[in-house]
C-alpha cells in the first residue's frame, strides 16, 4: 500500500515536474538568437534560415529525415517555413555574413544587407548608424497618431455624443439643441483645422522617413527594399560572440515585456496582456473577496443550521464543477446583455446603438469569475468562521457586545488568514480560467488599456487581451502558427509566473495577518 | 488525602492577614471574622432554577452575594457552578436550549426581567474565563475594547483606564513599553491578567470569574491569586475554583454547590474550618467521591 500510494504520489509529481520543466525549457530558450543556415541541394536550389525542428518521415517506403527550415521572407516567398529532406542536401553552410532582420511587418527576414540608400542612393553610412534615428522617428510617429490624433478625434466624438445627448434630451427643434449645433460646427472647423495641421505633420515625418531605406537580399539574389525604421532589430546571426548574443536576448525578453503585440500576435511584446491578466485578477478578487465573506458570514452566523441550510452548502459547493465555459454564457447574458445593456439605456443613451457597457468588457469578465470563484472563498470562510475560538466570541459577549460588533471586531480579523487562503485559491483558479472570458470580454488585441490618461482613467467597459487567450490565440489561431510555437511556451511561463507572484503576495499578506491575529504562544 | 484535608485548613487562617497588600487594601479587610448578615449586598439570588432542555442544571437557588467582597463558588465538577455564574450575565442565552426561571436582582435591577437589556446588562458585569481569551488586536485595545464598542474615542479617557486597568491587574509595569504589541504573544498568565483588566476596564458591578486559574502554571497562578485578593475592596468578586486551597486564600465568603443545589454558604474561615453540613465537610477534606 505504501508504494501503491508513494508511486502515485511520485507519478504525479514527476508529471507536473516534467510538464514544468518543459514550459520553462522551451520558454527561456524561445528568444535566444539562432544561427542561420544555408543548405544546397542536389538540385542546386539554396535555403537559408533558422532550423526549427527534424523529425524521421517515410519516403518512397524508406524511413528518412527532414528538416523544418524558417526562410522567412515572406513578402519574397508566400511561405515563413520550408521541409528539406536530408537526401536532398548536397552542402551546408554557416555564411558570415547572414543577417537576421526583425521587422515591424512581414515578419523575419534573412539574408544579407547589400546596401543602405538616402533618397534611393547608395551611401557610405552603416545600417547600425542609421538604424536608432529611424526607430526614434518611428516611435514618434507612432505617438503622435496615438496621443495627438487621438486626442482630436477623441474631442471630436465628444462633440457629437454631447449634441446627441442634447438633441436626446431636449428634441432636434428645440432652441438649445438649435444653438448647440450652431457651436458644435464651429467647434468641428477648428478642430479640423487641428486635425489638418496634425495630418500634414505626420506626412511630412514619413515622408523623411521613407528616404532611410536598406537594400535587402536573399540567399538566391532577389532583393528588397526595406525602410530602416521599420527594422526592429537586426544582427549577423552567425557572427555573435556570446555578448551579443545576449544582448539580443534581453533585448527581445525587453520587448516581450514591455510592448505591444505585432504580426497577429506572434511576435513583439504581450503587455497589454499581462495588464490585463492583472487588472482582471484583482478586480475579480476585488469583487469576490466581500461577496463570498458576506455570503459565508450568512450560511456560518445567522442562517439557522438545518437541512435547508445543508442544502444551500451543497449546492454551492457543486458550483465549482460547472463548466466554466457556462459561467461565461451566463456572464454574457446577464451581466454584459442585461445589466451592461440597462447602464447603457440609462446612462450611455446618446452612444447607441453602439454598446458602452452591454457588450464584452474587463468588468464583466472579472464579474463572470468571480461568480466562478465565489464557491471556494465561501467554503474557505466558512471553514475560517468556525475556527475562530469560541471562547473569544463568549469574552466578546461578556463584554457588552452586541452580535455585530463581535463579529466585525474578533471573527472577523481572526479569520481574516482564511478568508486570504480562499482568495489565493480563487484567484490562481481565475487567473488561468480562458473559456468563459473568450465571450464576456477578452479580444485577441485591444486598441487600448483599460486604464490611460483620459477621464475617468478607469475604463471597465473596455474589452481586454488575456494572456492565457494569448496563447491559444498565438499558438492555434493564428496564421502563422508554425512561427508562434515558441511564444507559446513563453507566454505559458510568464502566466505561470504571474500566477505564481499574485499568489505569493497574498500568501504573504495572509501570513502577516496570521502572525498578528492568531499566532499565539502559551 | 490527610494532606489535604490539613492544608486548606492551615492556609484558611492566614488569608486575610498574611499576604503582602498595600495599606489601603488591609484595612478594607475585616478583622474579626466576616458575617454575611452584616454585608451590603451586590447581587441576590432569587429561587432560580435553570434547565438544558429537559435536564435540570440548576435547583431553586436563593443566595445573596457581598459588595466588595471575594465569594468563591466550589463543589464537584458538573454541579452547576460555571452554569450559575454565567447565568448572572446572560451568557448562558447564547445556548438555545437553555430555560430559567425565577430572577436575579443586581444592585436591586432585574436580570431576568422581560424589558432588561441584555447587551446593557453585560456591560454591568465583567466576565474572567476558563480558558484565556485575549482579543487578537493589541493590548490597548483589548483593554478598552468595551469601552470601544460604547463608541467611547477620546483618547485621554481610554489612556487612562488602559493605565488604571492595567495597573490594578498588576500588568502595568511588565507591559507599558508595549502597548501596542498584540495580545497574544503574552505568556498564558499575562494573558490572563490582561482579560482581568479587561473585564474591569468599565467598572463592572460584579466581577465574575470561571476557574481563572485552572489553565495556568503554579507561578501565574500565584499571582492571578494575589491579584484577586487586592481587588477586593474595589469589586465584588464571585469566584468559581475546584481548587479548595485557592478558595481557601482568595476567598471572603464560599458557597458550596452540589447536584445543582446549594448545599451550604458562610464564611469562607467557617465552611472550611467548621462546614455546618456533613456534605460539606466531607468535600473540603477531600473524603468526597
Ligand atoms: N451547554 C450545555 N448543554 C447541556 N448541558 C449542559 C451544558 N453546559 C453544562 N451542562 C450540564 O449542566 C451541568 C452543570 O454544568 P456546569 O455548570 O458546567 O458545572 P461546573 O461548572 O460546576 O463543573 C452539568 O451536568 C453539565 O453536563
Ligand atoms: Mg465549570
Amino acid at each position: 500500500m505504501v508504494w501503491l500510494t508513494g508511486g502515485g504520489l511520485v507519478l504525479a509529481t514527476l508529471m507536473i515536474a516534467g510538464l514544468l520543466l518543459l514550459v520553462v525549457f522551451n520558454g527561456t530558450l524561445t528568444f535566444w538568437p539562432k544561427k542561420l543556415t544555408q543548405i544546397t541541394t542536389h538540385a542546386g536550389m539554396k535555403y537559408l534560415g533558422e532550423v526549427s525542428r527534424s523529425e524521421a518521415y517515410q519516403h518512397d517506403g524508406k524511413p528518412a529525415h527532414r528538416q523544418l527550415l524558417r526562410t522567412a521572407n515572406f513578402d519574397l516567398f508566400g511561405d515563413h517555413f520550408k521541409w528539406i529532406s536530408r537526401h536532398d542536401v548536397a552542402r551546408i553552410d554557416y555564411p558570415a555574413e547572414a543577417w537576421t532582420v526583425e521587422r515591424q511587418e512581414w515578419g523575419l527576414f534573412v539574408g544579407f544587407l547589400k546596401e543602405v540608400r538616402i533618397d534611393g542612393q547608395p551611401v557610405s553610412q552603416t545600417f547600425a548608424e542609421l538604424h536608432g534615428p529611424a526607430r526614434q522617428r518611428f516611435h514618434q510617429l507612432k505617438s503622435m497618431e496615438k496621443n495627438e490624433i487621438g486626442e482630436v478625434n477623441r474631442a471630436i466624438e465628444e462633440l457629437r455624443l454631447d449634441l446627441r445627448r442634447i438633441e436626446l434630451k431636449r428634441g432636434k427643434e428645440s432652441p438649445e439643441y438649435i444653438r448647440a449645433v450652431a457651436e458644435t460646427t464651429k467647434r468641428e472647423t477648428e478642430l479640423q483645422a487641428e486635425y489638418a495641421k496634425l495630418g500634414a505633420e505626420v506626412t511630412r515625418l514619413r515622408a523623411e522617413d521613407a528616404r532611410y531605406t536598406v537594400v535587402l537580399a536573399e540567399v538566391n539574389g532577389q532583393t528588397k527594399e526595406q525602410k530602416i525604421s521599420e527594422i526592429v532589430r537586426a544582427y549577423p546571426a552567425n557572427h555573435l560572440n556570446l555578448l551579443q548574443q545576449i544582448g539580443v536576448y534581453a533585448s527581445r525578453w525587453w520587448e516581450f515585456l514591455t510592448d505591444e503585440p505585432r504580426e497577429a500576435n506572434t511576435e513583439g511584446g504581450v503587455l497589454p496582456a499581462i495588464f490585463g491578466t492583472v487588472m482582471m485578477t484583482l478586480i475579480m478578487s476585488l469583487a469576490v473577496a466581500p461577496f463570498g465573506v458576506v455570503a459565508a458570514l450568512y450560511l456560518r452566523e445567522y442562517a439557522k443550521q438545518g437541512p435547508l441550510l445543508s442544502a444551500v452548502r451543497i449546492a454551492v459547493n457543486n458550483l465549482a464543477g460547472v463548466p466554466s465555459i457556462v459561467f461565461g454564457v451566463f456572464g454574457l447574458g446577464f451581466f454584459c446583455y442585461v445589466v451592461g445593456g440597462g447602464i447603457d439605456q440609462m446612462f450611455f443613451p446618446e452612444k447607441l446603438p453602439t454598446p458602452t457597457y452591454g457588450t464584452g468588457g474587463i468588468i464583466w469578465a472579472s464579474l463572470t469569475l468571480a461568480l466562478l470563484t465565489v464557491p471556494v472563498v465561501i467554503v474557505a470562510t466558512e471553514e475560517a468562521l468556525a475556527a475562530v475560538p469560541g471562547s473569544m466570541r463568549e469574552g466578546s459577549y461578556a463584554c457588552g457586545a452586541s452580535k455585530w460588533q463581535t463579529i466585525r471586531r474578533i471573527v472577523l480579523p481572526r479569520a481574516m488568514p482564511g478568508v486570504m487562503t480562499g482568495l489565493i485559491l480563487a484567484m490562481a483558479r481565475g487567473a488561468g480560467e480562458v473559456a468563459p472570458l473568450m465571450i464576456t470580454g477578452v479580444v485577441k488585441l485591444a486598441p487600448e488599456l483599460p486604464v490611460d490618461g483620459h477621464a475617468p482613467f478607469l475604463h471597465l467597459s473596455r474589452s481586454f487581451m488575456h494572456l492565457g487567450f494569448h496563447i491559444y490565440d498565438v499558438g492555434f489561431q493564428s496564421p502563422n502558427s508554425e512561427a508562434g510555437k515558441p511564444m507559446v511556451y513563453t507566454t505559458t511561463l510568464l502566466l505561470i509566473g504571474l500566477i505564481a507572484l499574485l499568489n505569493l503576495s497574498a500568501i504573504y499578506i495572509r501570513n502577516r495577518l496570521k502572525k498578528r491575529y492568531v499566532g499565539a504562544q502559551f | 488525602m490527610t494532606a489535604l484535608l490539613e492544608r486548606p485548613m492551615k492556609t484558611a487562617t492566614p488569608t486575610h492577614a498574611a499576604p503582602p497588600l498595600d495599606a489601603q487594601t488591609t484595612e478594607t479587610a475585616p478583622p474579626v471574622p466576616p458575617s454575611l448578615a452584616d454585608e451590603e449586598m451586590v447581587l441576590e439570588v432569587r429561587d432560580f432554577c435553570l434547565w438544558y432542555g429537559a435536564k435540570q442544571a440548576l435547583f431553586d437557588l436563593s443566595l445573596k452575594f457581598p459588595k466588595g467582597k471575594v465569594t468563591a463558588l466550589i463543589g464537584p465538577s458538573g454541579c452547576g457552578k460555571s452554569t450559575l455564574i454565567r447565568s448572572i450575565n446572560r451568557l448562558n442565552d447564547l445556548i438555545d436550549s437553555v430555560r430559567y426561571s425565577g430572577d436575579m436582582l443586581l444592585n436591586g435591577a432585574s436580570i431576568f426581567g422581560k424589558t432588561v437589556d441584555v447587551i446593557e446588562l453585560r456591560k454591568r458585569t465583567g466576565m474572567v474565563f476558563q480558558k484565556t481569551n485575549p482579543f487578537p488586536m493589541s493590548i490597548y485595545e483589548n483593554v478598552i475594547y468595551s469601552l470601544r464598542i460604547d463608541g467611547e474615542n477620546r483618547k485621554s479617557i481610554l489612556d487612562e483606564t488602559v493605565e488604571r486597568s492595567l495597573q490594578r491587574a498588576a500588568l502595568w509595569d511588565e507591559v507599558k513599553d508595549r502597548l501596542n504589541e498584540s495580545a497574544l504573544q503574552m505568556s498564558g498568565g499575562q494573558q490572563q491578567r490582561l482579560c482581568i483588566a479587561r473585564a474591569i476596564a468599565a467598572e463592572p458591578e460584579v466581577l465574575l470569574m470561571d476557574e481563572p486559574c485552572s489553565a495556568l502554571d503554579p507561578i501565574a497562578t500565584g499571582k492571578v491569586e494575589e491579584l484577586i485578593y487586592q481587588l477586593r475592596g474595589l469589586y465584588s468578586v464571585i469566584i468559581v475554583t475546584h481548587n479548595m486551597q485557592q478558595a481557601a486564600r482568595v476567598s471572603d465568603y464560599t458557597a458550596f454547590f452540589y447536584l445543582g443545589q446549594l448545599i451550604e454558604y458562610d464564611a469562607t474561615d467557617k465552611i472550611f474550618t467548621n462546614p455546618g453540613k456533613k456534605q460539606t465537610e466531607d468535600y473540603v477534606t477531600g473524603r468526597f467521591g
